[in-house]
């Protein structure tokens, strides 16, 4: 049966990477992405040190599980490269007039404790925590970490564009805004479909994990 | 391949074969039972205190077994119990001439290593054979998950009364948007009295307001209170055993039911299994349980089912898991309430290990909504699947907690329901419901088939009522202002037991005059066949007549 070895799950990627780029899920803004050798869209991250408590209200927080960005296969579950990834949240976050900033979290790979942190450490107390499975939050530094604005549990189902308006509705928390949440996909499938895959995919990156690391702060350059 | 096998071209493209499986990774526990890191069952006490347990000195015990040692394990018999060979456990457990007593009592002295050894020694049948002996509360049930994609509270109220129509003994709601949670706990608990006066109601929320809405009166349990096999997921949650045990005490204090959550495969979902296998870090979960004094469990993987579906014997060790939670004399809500598998025979030999034996709560979780609508992310069973799981009922004679229902009853008291909450709205001042929204919860399959609602409205609404201090009490005047009495009272009814506690003992549940039926005073007392429950007489009566099914005056 579908036993996952590692030529199946390249074959997956493949296919699926095919559908996200010959769907349009790209939004007119995010050009065809430039893949890298090993089929991620490339990308820089470099650490500038300890991430400081912010004061500036117009920032918002992209916190960075331990692996996303720069480790594995750079991509999600359903192979969309992080690079994209992340320039659709800076660019929904910067079409709300607001300024993206980007941390990586090391002490965690918890997505709820990393976008808590995120926020605690944001100007405008909001964050947005993101696995590198492509999992993500919408935290607020005042709530208890397992309460969130937004939760996007289910991986396999988040386009470029939902991405997108991620960043957007950040930014509009941020700005002391109330939008309608952002439509969600409910594929109760997905869990047989991927559970077990997601399992795996969380155990390695927990092995970048670094207890007691604070975090970074990273200079996003995209290729 | 370049040339395809046709029949393997077929196979591919079935159901099946869009599951997603692994291999076994023994080394991060992604194993279902007996990994090679699993330790050996030993114990040994000195002076009334465990001081060795599974191979480990009581210094080197991790806070999960430090905890168990002190709390879950009988240390006046334990070296006694822990004599007792594997095998020999596992023969009583299966045997009809054994009491459920004595094996509770056996169970109260073992470590977790050695009761995941007497799992070992067990096949499926005798798993269910096990069930059928050992779960607490003679009479099976059942409970269902009641939400919509939309947190629309209408059509939340019609679905949990049709829900308990059905009869489920416990509606289980969670939500969409996290400030929808006070609102959709009002739906829940208004529509579910329509169905069934009696029908417990809880709202899976973040833990501190879902205890909030249970001491405001708006649910009236809970069961999301999670507890894991390895200390560094508890850390990772900023949790300990102690810190869910005085959340436990904060309910019971006030007289609310509650139950823990627990499953294999959360830990190695978490990344944090240690190697070792997931019965064996459950089988700690449910001792922790037992431990902390709380009277009963839910568990069978639950949210994390893809995992052991997803490798090797993996369900047979979510059956032991719920074995294991019976044995030690627990409540347990057994699961099945997660897309498990895209293949309906998968789907259905999965529920049999909990269906023909029955559990206190067959499914912790039977979608009563389509599951497109079901925010838990899905359910094994929903609503589209009423008629078949009526037909498994009627065809094996096996009570699974349903009972057949007729359309015009379920437009009845789905109208109802969703007049109630109208009702209910506007007394309190929360935004207004529409005859149209009324009408279209009454006929909706689901919520695609309902008007939009104003979700800014709603959610702000819903936080006001936190701050606004709105009660159960307030909900019960407000049905009996605007004359609906009977709901009024079932809605009074439910806080009163926040008053008696008599539903805090085990595997209690409420029938519709809301006396307890619990292990206390309908304790499982199976021993073989003509004892334990029968499916006889007018119940069986009631589940053999499916609404289509032709009688001779037909033809």
């Amino acid at each position: 049966m579908a036993q996952v070895n590692e030529a199946m799950v390249r074959d997956v990627v493949k296919e699926i990477l095919a559908q996200v780029l010959a769907s349009g899920a790209t939004t007119a803004e995010s050009k065809p992405t430039i893949l890298s050798p090993n089929g991620a869209a490339s990308m820089t991250l470099r650490e500038l040190g300890e991430a400081k408590q912010g004061a500036s209200p117009t920032e918002v927080v992209i916190a960075l599980a331990p692996a996303f960005g720069d480790k594995l296969k750079q991509q999600t579950i359903t192979g969309i490269p992080h690079a994209a990834v992340l320039r659709e949240i800076m660019a929904g976050i910067e079409e709300e007039g607001m300024k993206a900033r980007v941390i990586r979290v090391w002490h965690t790979s918890d997505v709820a404790f990393i976008g808590k942190r995120g926020a605690e450490l944001c100007g405008s107390g909001i964050a947005i925590g993101i696995q590198s499975r492509g999992t993500t939050v919408i935290h607020q530094r005042d709530l208890f970490p397992l309460q969130n604005i937004e939760l996007f549990p289910q991986a396999p189902v988040i386009t470029l564009e939902t991405y997108r308006n991620i960043g957007r509705n950040a930014a509009r928390y941020a700005k002391g805004d109330s939008p309608a949440p952002v439509a969600q996909i409910n594929d109760q499938m997905a869990r047989p479909k991927y559970q077990a895959i997601a399992a795996v995919f969380h155990i390695r990156e927990t092995e970048f994990v670094v207890p007691g690391k604070k975090p970074v702060e990273l200079e996003v350059r995209f290729n | 391949m370049a040339k395809r096998q046709k029949r393997f071209e077929v196979l591919d493209a079935r159901e099946v074969n869009k599951d997603g499986f692994v291999t076994e990774w023994p080394e991060v526990g992604l194993i279902a039972m007996g990994s090679p890191n699993d330790p050996q069952p030993s114990i040994k006490v000195s002076n009334g205190v465990i001081v060795e347990m599974d191979g480990k000195k009581r210094e080197e015990f991790d806070f999960n077994e430090l905890f168990i040692a002190n709390y879950a394990i009988n240390t006046k018999i334990a070296e006694e119990m822990m004599a007792l060979p594997c095998v020999e456990i596992a023969r009583k457990i299966v045997d009809i001439n054994v009491p459920r007593a004595e094996v509770v009592k056996i169970f109260s002295g073992l470590t977790p290593a050695k009761i995941a050894a007497v799992m070992d020694e067990l096949n499926v049948v005798e798993m269910m054979m096990g069930i059928q002996k050992m779960r607490a509360r003679r009479t099976p049930g059942n409970q269902a998950h009641v939400t919509n994609l939309q947190d629309n509270p209408v059509l939340m109220a019609a679905d949990a009364a049709e829900a308990t129509y059905y009869g489920f003994d416990e509606i289980e709601t969670t939500v969409a948007v996290f400030n929808y949670g006070p609102m959709n706990a009002l739906a829940l608990l208004v529509g579910g009295q329509v169905g069934r006066p009696g029908a417990l109601s809880q709202d899976a929320l973040e833990e501190s307001i879902e205890l909030q809405l249970g001491l405001r009166g708006l649910t009236a349990y809970a069961e999301t209170v999670s507890v894991y096999g390895t200390e560094k997921v508890f850390v990772d949650g900023d949790d300990t055993p102690w810190s869910k045990a005085f959340l436990a005490s904060a309910y019971a204090s006030r007289g609310l039911k509650m139950r823990f959550t627990s499953g294999t495969g959360s830990e190695v979902q978490m990344a944090y299994a240690e190697g070792k296998s997931m019965l064996y870090l459950e089988i700690k979960c449910v001792m922790l349980t037992k431990g902390a004094g709380v009277q009963g469990l839910q568990n069978g993987s639950i949210s994390c089912i893809g995992v052991p579906g997803g490798v090797p014997g993996g369900i047979r060790a979510v059956l032991a898991e719920n074995l294991v939670t019976t044995c030690l004399d627990l409540e347990v809500a057994s699961g099945n309430d997660q897309t498990f598998s895209h293949s309906p025979f998968r789907r259905t030999a999965r529920l049999m290990g909990q269906f023909l034996p029955g559990t206190d709560f067959i499914f912790s979780g039977y979608s009563a909504v389509p599951n497109y609508d079901n925010m838990f992310a899905g359910s094994n069973f929903d609503s589209d699947d009423y008629d078949d799981y009526l037909l498994l009922q009627r065809d094996l004679k096996v009570d699974g907690g349903l009972r057949p229902v007729r359309e015009e009853e379920i437009i009845e008291v789905r109208h109802k329901a969703a007049k109630a909450i109208q009702a209910v709205f506007a007394e309190l001042g929360l935004p207004a419901i529409t005859d149209a929204e009324v009408e279209a919860a009454t006929y909706a399959h689901g919520s695609q088939d309902m008007p939009e609602r104003d979700k800014v409205q709603d959610t702000k609404a819903a936080q006001e009522m936190l701050k606004r201090g709105i009660t159960g009490v307030d909900v019960v005047k407000a049905l009996a202002k605007r004359g609906f009495t009977d709901v009024a009272e079932a809605v009074l009814n439910i806080q009163k037991q926040r008053v008696s506690g008599d539903y805090l003992h085990t595997s209690a549940i409420l029938d519709k005059d809301f006396n307890v039926v619990a292990a206390i005073n309908d304790l499982n007392d199976y021993q073989g066949p003509g004892t334990g429950y029968r499916l006889t007489g007018k119940r069986w009566e009631q589940l053999a007549n499916i609404r289509n099914a032709m009688s001779p005056e037909d033809i």
